[in-house]
């Protein structure tokens, strides 16, 4: 079986995320890559370098630039006459490009592969992780995204791909980047973290969240983040939500800081390696997951715990 | 113009899935069942634009049992104005649903259709780009602003790491991500008033769409099980816990 990674990049370096991707496509078969965008030599030279690549397309156009589906999607659907499966990773660019490919395919995508049992068969997690899937795809072709944190990462070297340029490609012209805002915080992304430390409800305030929780997030170099009912109550934004409805995480540990533990924040969190769960409620069902739990008051162990660590 | 918003039934947020012991799939019978969360922020979304006077019609639309009814009923309680069942009590798979709503899309001609990002059951995240491949048009997904000005819309996204902001030619596509907007709850008397709202019955057939899946769900298992680890006694054992880890800093 030949196949297709999309390979995700930030117009300078190949990012991390593409690695699982190709431990999940070299299960299935020769592992052609896919460099998309606009001035990407430099990516497309280290993309070859990757433990396994055979060939790595390069299709560099302005049309490219910022992975507008419209214009990229068609480009996938051309490559996918020549190849059987295509593999993204399921960040946010995957999961906007991929179904659209399966649909100009007709076939169905399977999302966030968490295994491959077969050559069309998979794992994959569905009620965000509360039970798991194990799906055939009867299409011709295969559109997959790939959870990263489900398979190893390929070596960044060791391969000697082929770079070859494809197609010139051209723009859709129903749609246009205006602008990003992409955090700069030094602070590590939710989403791909090591340690994450999230607090709840139990904090009480915004204050109290920015007094407590950010110190030890700080100290461990962590990414925040928070459950919905903290977030509900207006301490954190959004973005920072953690569970079925928010992020769905697996750092290495996750702190949940005055979290009971409610389903639905159980489902975002309960595959990280370790749990520590810190709260005075010694019945909190968080404690049921949690590989270290410490019942006291989170006002006082907490920046107990930032100080010492 | 008029605004399409799919809304699918689905097991309540706040009810734990249970695997059934034939491993077949999630046990569905007795339990409470909702509107998608993702889905009612797309709702919220066609509202605030019809009050903003930039749409002028809104259509639910659900794919699914009899009981879908009851989820067509709730997004016409919170201002929907019209309602299409496309009865099945087939599991349909995200590209025959897409199909579907480009049946629809083609006889009602929005000038935007609004999903969920996803359906909180199968998590699948596909329906709205599948759309938007089927249609032709363009697509703002994870959307957590939606600005809509003459022929265009701006869409701003939730991407790993950030927002950003497409500009879309209409008719287009938008997916809805949590930090859009928070849902209204449907009034009593709206919810009275919803009961005489008119709702089409139609069938996938009357789309001309073949709804046989093309994944076979070989079997459900419940996730590997987590079991709870040790209660530490104190922060300074829970330093020393980490710090074997190697988690310091």
């Amino acid at each position: 079986m030949k196949t297709l990674v999309w390979v995700e990049h930030d117009g300078k370096a190949v990012k991390d995320a593409t690695l699982a991707v190709v431990t999940a496509a070299s299960k299935l078969g020769e592992v052609h890559l896919l460099v998309a965008g606009s001035g990407v030599d430099a990516v497309a030279k280290e993309a070859a370098q990757i433990a396994g690549v055979g060939k790595v397309h390069v299709a560099d156009n302005a049309a490219f630039g910022h992975n507008l589906p419209e214009n990229v999607a068609p480009l996938v659907a051309e490559l996918m006459g020549h190849h059987d499966a295509f593999l993204a990773p399921a960040t946010t660019t995957g999961k906007n490009i991929a179904p659209r490919v399966a649909a100009l395919l007709d076939v169905m995508q399977i999302s966030e592969i968490l295994s491959v049992e077969g050559p069309k068969t998979f794992t994959r997690p569905i009620y965000a992780g509360n039970a798991i899937a194990t799906v055939e795809s009867s299409d011709a072709k295969l559109v997959l995204t790939v959870r990263g944190t489900a398979f190893d990462k390929a070596a960044t070297s060791g391969g000697s791909g082929t770079v070859e340029a494809v197609g010139a490609g051209s723009d859709a012209g129903i749609s246009s980047f205006v602008g990003a805002e992409i955090a700069k915080s030094e602070r590590p992304e939710l989403t791909s973290a090591k340690i994450i430390v999230s607090g709840g409800r139990a904090l009480g305030s915004s204050e109290k969240y920015q007094e407590v929780i950010v110190p030890l997030a700080d100290k461990l170099n962590a990414a925040l983040g928070a459950s919905r009912a903290a977030v509900d109550a207006g301490y954190v934004p959004n973005d920072y939500q953690v569970g079925q409805t928010g992020k769905i995480v697996a750092p290495q540990v996750y702190f949940a800081i005055g979290i009971s533990g409610a389903i639905q924040h159980l489902a975002g969190m309960k595959d990280s390696k370790t749990i520590v769960a810190i709260n005075k409620d010694e019945d909190a069902p968080i404690f049921q997951v949690a590989d270290f739990g410490l019942v006291a008051d989170l006002f006082s162990a907490v920046p107990e715990l930032t100080g010492k660590i | 113009m008029k605004i399409l918003v799919p809304v699918k039934r689905v097991l309540d947020y706040n009810v734990k899935p249970r695997v059934k012991s034939d491993g077949t799939g999630v046990d569905l019978a007795n339990v409470k069942m909702s509107m998608n969360p993702f889905d009612e922020i797309g709702v919220e979304e066609a509202i605030r634009l019809r009050e903003k006077g930039v749409a002028t019609e809104i259509i639910a639309v659900s794919v699914g049992p009899a009981k879908a009814q009851e989820t067509l009923r709730t997004a016409l309680a919170m201002g929907a104005d019209r309602a299409i069942l496309v009865l099945t009590d087939d599991a349909v798979e995200p590209l025959a649903l897409a199909k579907i709503f480009k049946a629809i899309a083609d006889a009602e001609q929005p000038g935007l259709v609004i999903l969920g990002k996803q359906a909180i059951d199968d998590d699948n995240n596909q329906t709205g780009q599948m759309l938007a491949a089927l249609t032709g048009w363009a697509q703002g997904t994870f959307a957590s602003a939606v600005n809509v000005d003459g022929d265009h819309a701006n869409v701003t996204r939730e991407v790993d790491g950030g927002l950003e902001t497409v500009k879309l030619k209409l008719p287009a596509i938008v997916t809805t991500d949590l930090r859009l907007n928070e849902p209204r709850y449907a009034s009593l008397p709206n919810i009275m008033k919803a009961k005489s709202k008119p709702l089409d019955t139609k069938s996938p057939a009357d789309y001309g769409v073949d709804t046989a899946p093309r994944v076979k769900v070989v079997k459900v298992s419940e996730p590997p099980v987590r079991s709870a680890g040790v209660k530490v006694a104190d922060v300074d054992e829970l330093v020393a816990k980490l710090k074997a880890m190697g988690v310091h800093s």
